[in-house]
């Protein structure tokens, strides 16, 4: 969305080391440190929050009713003013910033976590999906997104070698980035389903992470640079797979257009595709060109803690602004197979 | 750092799912070896069928019948068969736009390999044996080279099927298996229990004593670390009195279930009171645990003999 809005800025960030298992943690446990590092970076303590906003999913770990222990790591009693999406960290995010918008608050605290590691992430993805016709096939996610890739291929928008470039290049870059849980050198490997490699696959694993948002002044006050969110908006397909044309993206085009993106060029993008062929309809769809640095963090593939994931690529690409690496990005975040669901906002900094 | 905790944890259980009158022919058309599909204002059959137009939201009702016959528009190869799928041998993914439809259908297709595959390809769909009224009743899609696309012979159809009793609901059973560890607070709490002994956590910053810890005071916002052993006993500060028996509880009812404050905690936990006729259990009530050979945890807690403790010693807990 663009027009007269409150200026609010993304204005602190952090996340934890991403890692394969997490089983001397609890969730709280994982997550409280993170807290405690966004929240130090700005000065500000949890009575200082006017709003605390998170996203998780109780499937992940099969824990029931997880996220309300996790709220034992803000210091939520007294009660605070709360809420909790049970998607990624970036709809807790977008739901902080309407309320920003409100007015009711001039400061929010946004986090997000997931322990892929108790259960098997496959599997469980499968209970999000329609559950007349797909649910009981049991179409596991990575199946999902290999008839995504097919579809590219048959198209003629990319082919395994570029798969493996996308893959190479996004392990490559997460070599600087010291929360990865893979980096570097990575075989493409065997197929897990056809075409996708496990090259072209996300690693499974646990992480959380956090931002505090601030609105107008007070951002300045907690930020030597915020990132101002100068748009941001989402949109969503058509629930059924066969309805939809998988080569592209009309939803993160249009929550694009709404976030008032094309309006003048970005330097970087932190895309969250969590399968290397994701990245080839997202360029498409947010018209990408080779000057735009994309994922410098390495992106999902180099991290994908379910849940957080979408959020981290909001935090990778205002912690750009913060240190004068980027003054205009885009940050995108999806939910659903296939890019189901699509979440796009850009971020800017002062000028310089 | 003690030794973390793992258990086996299976979260599974049957969704009852009632159906639109949509979803309701599709499925009972399933069941009598037939595809329907629907048709919106601007002309396009959408199967599987839906009961609300994707791109206006208009309410669909004009069922067609559609061939059993199409087209594989993308495919993906499953080398490795997952629980529930459809085959439990290598197979493809595919997306199939049935002849006379505009839109595909997710299934399984039996292929030799992935060799055998391709998009483009000819398919029909292999029924069930014994049909329900469900997806799965498609077994599965094969491969049909010597079939020509037949266009759009669709026919009108009323979603009836002489007499046969419709299909207005599917029961879906879900189950996930996960290994559960709880964390490093809570696996201490549970070895200290082993060795019959209740260990709390106090806070740095109010010096609370949480049992059973959670490794963060839910006040403070910080990590809980410093280990406090309490009780053995404690105090009632509320309680029920349960009068319906829990399927595979080996306890007679009624019986009480009661928060109990051991001394030292700062937080009430519960457990069953028992040792004394249930309508005597009382706020104040003084208890110990009771512990079982074997038990990893107090079986339940009983009267003291203590004189009872005076509310003012407990109101803060409840
Ligand atoms: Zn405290």
């Amino acid at each position: 969305m663009t027009g007269e809005f409150r200026d609010v800025a993304i204005v602190a960030f952090a996340q934890t080391d991403h890692r394969r298992r997490t089983d001397e943690l609890s969730e709280v446990e994982m997550l409280m440190p993170v807290l405690h590092e966004v929240l130090e970076r700005t000065g500000l303590a949890t009575a200082d929050i006017g709003f605390t906003c998170s996203g998780s999913s109780d499937y992940l770990a099969g824990r029931a009713f997880s996220f309300t222990m996790a709220l034992d790591g803000v210091g939520a009693w007294p009660p605070i003013s709360e809420s909790h999406v049970e998607m990624d960290g970036a709809w807790a995010l977008y739901e902080a910033w309407v309320k920003l918008q409100t007015g009711e608050a001039d400061t929010a605290l946004v986090y997000s976590y997931g322990k892929s590691s108790p259960g098997s992430v496959r599997d469980v993805l499968t209970r999000q999906l329609d559950p007349y016709y797909l649910a009981p096939l049991w179409p596991d996610s990575v199946a999902l997104a290999a008839l995504q890739a097919q579809a590219l291929i048959d198209a003629g928008d990319t082919d395994e070698p570029a798969l493996a470039g996308v893959a190479a290049r996004s392990r490559d870059a997460a070599r600087a980035n010291s929360h990865a849980q893979i980096g570097g050198s990575v075989p493409q490997g065997d197929y897990v389903v056809r075409p996708l490699r496990t090259g072209d696959c996300p690693p499974i694993g646990d992480g959380a992470a956090a931002v505090v948002l601030a609105a107008g002044e007070r951002a300045r006050e907690l930020c030597g640079r915020p990132a101002w969110i100068r748009g941001i908006d989402h949109r969503i397909e058509p629930h059924s797979l066969g309805v939809r044309d998988l080569t592209d993206s009309p939803s993160t085009r249009l929550a694009a257009e709404r976030a008032g993106a094309f309006a003048r060029p970005v330097d970087t993008a932190e895309l969250h595709a969590p399968f290397t062929s994701q990245e080839v309809v997202l360029r498409k769809a947010l018209r990408l060109g080779d000057d735009v640095t994309v994922n410098p963090s390495g992106g999902a593939l180099a991290a994908n803690p379910v849940m957080a994931a979408g959020l981290i690529r909001l935090g990778e690409a205002a912690a750009r602004v913060h240190r004068g690496a980027s003054d205009r990005a885009f940050a995108h975040a999806t939910s659903g197979p296939c890019l189901q669901q699509n979440l796009v906002a850009v971020l800017e900094g002062d000028p310089r | 750092m003690t030794e973390v905790l793992s258990a086996p944890l299976v979260v599974e259980f049957p969704f009852t799912r009632s159906l639109g009158p949509v979803q309701s022919a599709f499925l009972t058309g399933l069941r009598e070896r037939t595809v329907l599909g629907v048709r919106t204002a601007d002309g396009k059959v959408l199967v599987p069928p839906v009961e609300y137009d994707p791109g206006t939201a208009e309410e669909l009702r004009d069922l067609v019948k559609v061939a059993a016959t199409g087209t594989v528009t993308t495919w993906a190869w499953n080398p490795g068969p997952r629980r529930g799928q459809p085959l439990d041998t290598a197979f493809a993914w595919v997306l199939v736009r049935l002849d006379g439809a505009d839109t595909a259908l997710l299934h399984a297709l039996d292929a030799p390999g992935p060799d055998a595959v391709r998009t483009g390809m000819r398919v029909r769909v292999r029924w069930a044996a014994e049909r329900t009224g469900a997806i799965t009743d498609i077994a599965c899609f094969e491969p049909y080279e010597e079939g020509e696309a037949t266009g759009h012979q669709i026919t009108a159809h009323s979603g009836e099927f002489g007499g046969e009793t419709a299909v207005t609901g599917i029961v879906a059973p879900a189950r996930l298996d996960y290994t559960y560890s709880p964390g490093r607070a809570q696996s201490q709490y549970i070895h200290a229990l082993s060795g019959r002994r209740t260990v709390g956590e106090r806070c740095p910053s109010c010096r609370k004593v949480y049992v059973p810890p959670r490794g963060a005071c839910p006040t403070c916002g910080v990590a809980t670390a410093e280990q406090v052993e309490v009780g053995p006993r404690g105090t009632v500060t509320t309680f029920c009195i349960v009068n319906i028996k829990a399927k595979g509880l080996d306890i007679e009812v009624p019986y009480v279930y009661g928060h109990i404050a051991l001394d030292g905690a700062d937080l009430a936990l519960h457990g069953r009171i028992g040792g004394i006729p249930y309508d005597q259990v009382r706020m104040g009530l003084r208890v110990e645990p009771v512990w079982t050979d074997g038990g990893r945890y107090p079986d339940h807690y009983r009267p003291t003999g203590e004189p009872d403790a005076d509310y003012d010693t407990y109101k803060e807990l409840l």
